[in-house]
């Protein structure tokens, strides 16, 4: 714990490892779970950090994943350096991917990794910049109430 | 109804849970892409799909399926079985086709995720 009872973590995601492919968002759910995060919050991170993940996997040489959890927020941002996203809108749209069919045998691919995670955050903001990388930040309130 | 009753409905061989077979299922689905699993999983779902690999397992670990059934005689590696133990899932594989091992749990009276939905009742 830091500042204003400030608990950070930073975790490195590798490029082309499938084989790790998901463990950094097992790893976030375990530690959700051991601090006591509700259920129905947890899912929405899990969610939400895992088609993360899978994405830096899948379209980055690598990235770092950042948790910071404070009394009201859980916050996940993904950063990685790859070939980024040229048009965010349509990487946005249920359907549209640009996996290999190797991606797709992985069971990833459908199209539906960004939409399902602005579906699960509270707040999501995506930016990128082709060639360079992309930035994603997820924000999840602990009180849903609040959320809604 | 019970993992073991659908264990016989599938002619499942159990890879990995023998001692979760009394575990109540409840509901279903079927599907061979991951995210489309993240998308309509429930907790508690029953999760048939092809896919054997790793991301199988995580998958139904992060939306909390009770069971994993791999259709069409598919069983996971090695590394995927010791996933599954870690995170408690049982695991089973029966020699039927999606198509098939879905029609006939569905006939027997297990409902999708669409059961859950609050303005429908499911009757067990
Ligand atoms: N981190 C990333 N870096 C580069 N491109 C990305 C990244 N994340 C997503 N994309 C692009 O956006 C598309 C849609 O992503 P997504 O909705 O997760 O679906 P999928 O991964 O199934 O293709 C991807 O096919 C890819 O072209
Ligand atoms: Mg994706």
């Amino acid at each position: 714990m830091n500042r204003h009872d400030e608990f950070i973590q930073t975790f490195t995601i590798l490029g082309r490892d499938f084989s790790r492919a998901g463990s950094v968002s097992t790893e976030i759910k375990e530690i959700l779970q051991e601090i006591g995060v509700p259920s129905s919050i947890i899912r929405r991170v899990a969610i939400a950090s895992y088609e993360a993940e899978m994405n830096v996997v899948m379209y980055a040489q690598k990235g770092e994943l950042t948790l910071t959890l404070n009394p009201e927020t859980i916050k996940i941002e993904v950063e990685d350096e790859g070939q980024g996203i040229e048009d965010i809108e349509l990487a946005m749209q249920e359907g549209y991917s640009t996996a290999t069919e190797e991606m797709r045998e992985m069971g990833f691919g459908a199209g539906m990794g960004l939409p399902n995670i602005k579906k699960n955050a509270h707040i999501f903001i995506i930016t990128s910049s082709p060639g360079v990388g992309t930035y994603l930040k997820m924000i999840f309130y602990l009180d849903e109430e609040r959320a809604a | 109804m019970t993992l073991q009753q659908i264990k016989e409905l599938l002619q499942a061989e159990v890879i990995f849970g023998d001692h979760y077979l009394d575990r109540e299922i409840t509901f279903a689905g079927g599907s061979d892409l991951m995210s489309d699993v993240l998308a309509f999983g429930q907790p508690g779902i029953l999760l048939l799909t092809g896919l054997t690999n790793l991301q199988s397992v995580r998958t139904a670990d992060i939306i909390e399926a009770k069971a994993i059934i791999y259709v069409r005689g598919k069983k996971p590696d090695a590394q995927t079985i010791k996933f599954a133990r870690e995170k408690n899932i049982p695991i089973l594989s029966t020699p039927l086709t999606m198509y098939e091992a879905c029609g006939i749990l569905y006939q027997a009276g297990l409902p999708g995720v669409g059961s859950l939905r609050p303005t429908t009742t499911s009757n067990e």
